[in-house]
Formats: structure tokens, C-alpha cells, sequence
């Protein structure tokens, strides 16, 4: 049943889901902005905002330097990855396609490592290599998981596995032949880790998130005819090979890059559009916008837990999507099966 | 006769069983043209290369005096509409959403759509009476119900021929009438073009103005229901003792497929 979701997408509902959206995002944003060791009030932020009343210089430090450029990398981050999903979910007619399940994420991690190691710079090259070997990533599961034309749900998802695995032993492998002293950073990289965030990271994704999510919307209809079947969508007018290799390009553009700045978080383009299709239904016009921004809010409330749980310690933030994400996918698993015809 | 969907000489390798060969014919605006012929025959295969989804190895298709592979997917799409053996949805759209799909080529870039397109969406699910499935989810239909819809689709897509493969192949009697007398009410009021592709022969052959019959990718024989539908073409083709008569009521040709152990009785 569809319930009270059987409106059609306009402008208008696109656009006000879109301005809810957002505003709880920055509701989120404000109160991660004021948890942490050192408390400070919403008052304080609020005045500290706009620019007014006392904040002394401690926790302006606080404020600007540590809480701020992590809150935006993590909405940045979540909103990429999310989108990813939305994408690889439509384009693969799978809905438990996702980077990390496909072995996107740790593919991107092995270009990003491979970065580091040949000692290329932290905001081109680095993002660079793990855009290409994330891209490389995609086609080759891809490759291997598809049998007569066709993407078959569990192959694909055993190869994302296998892919995953093997990958995940290439970065041990990176990690254990590494110094001491960077051991412990590339850890918590593996695991997600939004920790050392600073704003050039921000300002580095910001433009390509926007540009790339532009031209995905563009392609929105498209996806929506996609999903019914890549030769439907073709006798309706679709160009299937071109939009899928957009989509692909654009894709393994952001989601290489924020793995380079963010280490591998799973499970959030699974978690996030997986709900919002659930609420508001499987048309990309809408799904693609909601999910994109409820992957921000999620990442920026599952950072601020990150920080808080363990406190004076800090968990890396790609625990506690797992922790949610992995019983989620098993309880779709279960619910499901792997014929996957109904939402 | 040259404006409508034609085929000249067209051959396909399609593995190493068999190739589509020699194949031409057309289909003209107002006649519904059943395609025939065993399983693996090269039906399917047939058809896509008629919407330009494959292209032929040799041979061309012509779309209104062009030929098919100068269209682009959009252009194609407002000429030619295909009905789908079976359409997979694995996400939840609501009967409408489908149906509205069809109204993609005619879309510029702004995404949403008008009024004009829930108007043609109305008016198609009006046409194939599937308006009051309007809000139900695609899952939830039936067989006969799910079939409509897509011809509902393919109606929006304001097309001047229509394909359709096996349509009624997974419905029981009541509804494989339904969706021929559907096809025919639709040619009749609005003239298109149409292709069906069928194993209810007898039924296929009270409803189409020609019959063309295929076997292992060659047009064995092409023509009215009577002259392609015979006791012996039949038999030949789909290596099977059939009784081939008149159906007393409409004076078509009428199957019946005979047990092997009556065939022997017999002597056939």
C-alpha cells in the first residue's frame, strides 16, 4: 500500500520537502555544533553566529577551528554518499546497491592510499587517484557480476563482498608495511573518520558535489524510467548508455573524493534512501534531493554521537553506520529475499 | 504502401543456432499484423530490430520513408511504442507514475509534467479502462490488469504503431479476449499500426488482417489468417500434429492441437 504518500511529484512538493529538509539539517548541525567535552550553549552559538555577545577565545577555537569544518565535511560526506546510493540503486535496479556494499568505498580507499604512498598532494592528487580507482571499482564489479546482460541482485551483491575483501586485505597490507606513527590515523580512515576535517576539504568537495548532484538531477526522470528495465526505458525515448555512464563518471567523481577526505563510511546510501522511499515514494524527482539531504542530517547526527559516546574518546563515525546499517541490511535481507520486487 | 513500418531484406546472426534472414514485409496505419511461430523462432528479436532497440546486420528499417537508425531514441519513441513481454518494477510506482512515463519522449527539459500529459494519461487509462487503478501500486496488479496498463503506456507515448510481444501470454481466456478486443477497439478508433506477436493462434487470427508466420529466423509465410494459418504450414513449422479448420462462427482459421496418440490413430 501506498498510503499517504500516492500524491504525484510536483515543483511545489519537491521544493517544500526540500525546505524541511533543510531546516532540520541545520537544527542538527546547530545542536552537534554544541555537543561536545566542552559544552557551549545554544545561546552562546547563536550569538557567536551572528557575530554578537561574548564568546571568549577558547571557544571560538572550538567553535571555527575543530566542530565547524567536521559538521560540514560530515553533511557534505553524507549527502554524497546517499546520492551514490539513490544512483547505484536505480542503475543497477537493486536496492541494496550502495558504494561501500559494492566495494566502491574501499576501492576509492586503495586509490587514496596509493596516493599517499607516492606522496601526492592531499587536495588534487590524492582525490584524483581514488575518483580513477573508484571508477575502476564500479566497472569491474560490473564486469564481473554481469551474466547474459543482465545484473543479477545476488551476484552482484557477492561480488561487491569478494571485491571488498580482497581490497580491505590491499589497504592491511598498506597499513602493516606503514610507520607507527600513521598507523593509527589510517585505522580510523578505514573505519571512517571525520576527525581531522578542515575546511579546504569542504571547499574541495563543495563545487564538485554541487555540479555532479546538478546534472544528476537533470538525469532524474531518466533514472525513474531506468529503474523499470534499461530496454522499457529505451523504446520510451531514454539514451540508457548515456545516462548511465554520467551517472557512473559523475558518481565515482564525489564518492572518490569524499572517501579521500572521509575514509570508507557504509551502509549510509543504504540506511537514508531506503527510509525515503519508504515515506515518499521511488520517483527520483523527489527521492533524489530527500535522500541526499537526510544522508547529510544522518552523517552530521552519527558524527555527533561519534564524538559523544565515548567520550573524552572518540569512535570513528563508520562504527556507528555500521552498527546501524549492517542489521538493517539483514532485516531488508530477511524481509525481502533477493527477489526484490516490492519497495 | 512506403509510409508505413517496413522491413527490406533484413538479416540478423543472432547465435549459433540460428540467423533472422530474408526478412521483409511491413506493416501499414490501421492493420493488425500477427506474428506467429515456435518458440526461439526469432520473434522477440524480430520485433526489437522493428523499434530499432537492435540494429540488423543487414538489411534496413524504414520509419516513415527513413530509415530507423537516422532517429534518435526520443523521435523513435513518438512514432513506435513497445509493449514488453513482461515488465519488472522493483521499486513501488503507483499505476499513474507508470503510465505517465510514457509521456518521457515528449518532455523537454523541464522535468515535471503538465497538464496536457495527465490529460493524455487519463485519457489512455480511460481507453484501457485501467482509471480507477490509477493510485494502486504496480505490484498489486493482476496479470490481465498489469497488461493494460502497459498498453496504457504505450498509448501516452502518442505513437503511430504499436508492438506488442505476446501480450497474452500469461492471461486466461476472459482476458487474452480483452486485451485483442482492446487492440482492435484502439486500431479502429485511432488507426495505428499494430504487431502482435501470439501463440493463441486461432484467437490472433480473428482479430489480425495478416498473419506472418516465422520459423528459425525466416518468413516461412506471410499473408491473410487464412492463407498462413493451414493444416500444413502449421504442422511443418511447429513439428506438431495439429487439425487446422474453419471456425464454423467466423469462418477463421480454428488450431487444434491433437494428442500424439490420436495423431497415430489417424495416421497423420
Amino acid at each position: 500500500m501506498r498510503g499517504a504518500r500516492d500524491q504525484l511529484v510536483t515543483p511545489m512538493r519537491v521544493v517544500s520537502i526540500g525546505i524541511i529538509l533543510s531546516v532540520v539539517l541545520v537544527a542538527v548541525a546547530f545542536i552537534s555544533l554544541s555537543m561536545g567535552p566542552a559544552e557551549v550553549s545554544m545561546g552562546t552559538i547563536l550569538g557567536w553566529c551572528a557575530g554578537m555577545g561574548s564568546v571568549d577565545q577558547t571557544t571560538s577555537m572550538i567553535l571555527a577551528d575543530i566542530r565547524l569544518p567536521r559538521i560540514l565535511l560530515a553533511g557534505l560526506v553524507g549527502f554524497t554518499l546517499s546520492l551514490g546510493g539513490v544512483v547505484f540503486q536505480a542503475l543497477l535496479r537493486n536496492p541494496l546497491a550502495e558504494p561501500f556494499i559494492l566495494g566502491v568505498s574501499s576501492g576509492a580507499a586503495i586509490g587514496a592510499i596509493g596516493g599517499i604512498v607516492l606522496g601526492l598532494g592531499f587536495s588534487v592528487g590524492v582525490p584524483m587517484l581514488s575518483f580513477i580507482s573508484a571508477m575502476a571499482t564500479i566497472l569491474l564489479v560490473i564486469g564481473i557480476s554481469s551474466r547474459h546482460g543482465g545484473l543479477e541482485s545476488s551476484t552482484l551483491l557477492l561480488t561487491g563482498v569478494i571485491v571488498n575483501a580482497f581490497f580491505t586485505a590491499v589497504i592491511m597490507f598498506f597499513i602493516a608495511t606503514a610507520s607507527d606513527s600513521r598507523l593509527h590515523s589510517m585505522l580510523f580512515w578505514l573505519y571512517g573518520d571525520l576527525s581531522q576535517s578542515k575546511y579546504i576539504q569542504f571547499s574541495v568537495c563543495l563545487p564538485l558535489v554541487l555540479i555532479v548532484s546538478g546534472v544528476i538531477y537533470f538525469f532524474s526522470r531518466h533514472l525513474n524510467l531506468i529503474v523499470g528495465g534499461e530496454e522499457p526505458a529505451l523504446q520510451m525515448g531514454v539514451e540508457v548508455e548515456i545516462v548511465k555512464w554520467i551517472a557512473f563518471i559523475g558518481i565515482s567523481l564525489v564518492t572518490g573524493v569524499v572517501v579521500a577526505f572521509s575514509g570508507i563510511i557504509g551502509f549510509v546510501g543504504l540506511i537514508v534512501p531506503h527510509l525515503m522511499r519508504m515515506m515518499l515514494g521511488p520517483d527520483h524527482r523527489l527521492l533524489i534531493p530527500a535522500s541526499a539531504l537526510g544522508g547529510a542530517i544522518f552523517l552530521v547526527a552519527a558524527d555527533t554521537v561519534a564524538r559523544m559516546i565515548i567520550s573524552p574518546s572518540e569512535l570513528p563515525v563508520g562504527v556507528i553506520t555500521a552498527f546501524l546499517g549492517a542489521p538493517f541490511f539483514i532485516y531488508l535481507l530477511k524481509k525481502r529475499g533477493s527477489r526484490w520486487n516490492q519497495d | 504502401m512506403e509510409s508505413g513500418l517496413i522491413l527490406k531484406s533484413i538479416s540478423f546472426s543472432y547465435s549459433n543456432h540460428w540467423n533472422l534472414d530474408g526478412i521483409s514485409f511491413g506493416i501499414q496505419k490501421g492493420e493488425i499484423v500477427g506474428m506467429i511461430g515456435p518458440n526461439g523462432s526469432g520473434k522477440s528479436t524480430l520485433l526489437r530490430i522493428m523499434d530499432g532497440l537492435i540494429r540488423a546486420d543487414t538489411g534496413e528499417v524504414l520509419l516513415m520513408n527513413r530509415p530507423i537508425s537516422s532517429y534518435r531514441r526520443h523521435e523513435i519513441a513518438k512514432q513506435i511504442a513497445m509493449v514488453p513481454q513482461e515488465s519488472i518494477f522493483r521499486f513501488n510506482f503507483s499505476v499513474l507514475e507508470v503510465v505517465l512515463m510514457g509521456r518521457f519522449a515528449h518532455r523537454g527539459l523541464f522535468p515535471f509534467e503538465e497538464k496536457e500529459d495527465l490529460e493524455i494519461a487519463r485519457e489512455s487509462m480511460l481507453r484501457t479502462g485501467t482509471l480507477d487503478l490509477a493510485r494502486r501500486s504496480i505490484h498489486e496488479l493482476s496479470g490481465g490488469e498489469k497488461q493494460r496498463v502497459l498498453i496504457a503506456r504505450a498509448l501516452t507515448q502518442k505513437a503511430q504503431f504499436i508492438l506488442l510481444d505476446e501480450p497474452t501470454s500469461q492471461l486466461d481466456i476472459r482476458h487474452k479476449v480483452e486485451i485483442f478486443e482492446l487492440i482492435l477497439s484502439l486500431v479502429q478508433a485511432q488507426g495505428f499500426g499494430v504487431m502482435v506477436v501470439s501463440h493463441d493462434i486461432s484467437l490472433a487470427a480473428q482479430y489480425c488482417n495478416r498473419m506472418l508466420l516465422l520459423n528459425k529466423g525466416r518468413m516461412h509465410r506471410i499473408g491473410s489468417p487464412a492463407e498462413v494459418v493451414t493444416t500444413d504450414t502449421i504442422r511443418e513449422v511447429y513439428q506438431c500434429p495439429v487439425l487446422v479448420d474453419k471456425n464454423p462462427i467466423t469462418q477463421t482459421p480454428r488450431v487444434t492441437v491433437l494428442a500424439k496418440r490420436t495423431a497415430a490413430d489417424i495416421a497423420i
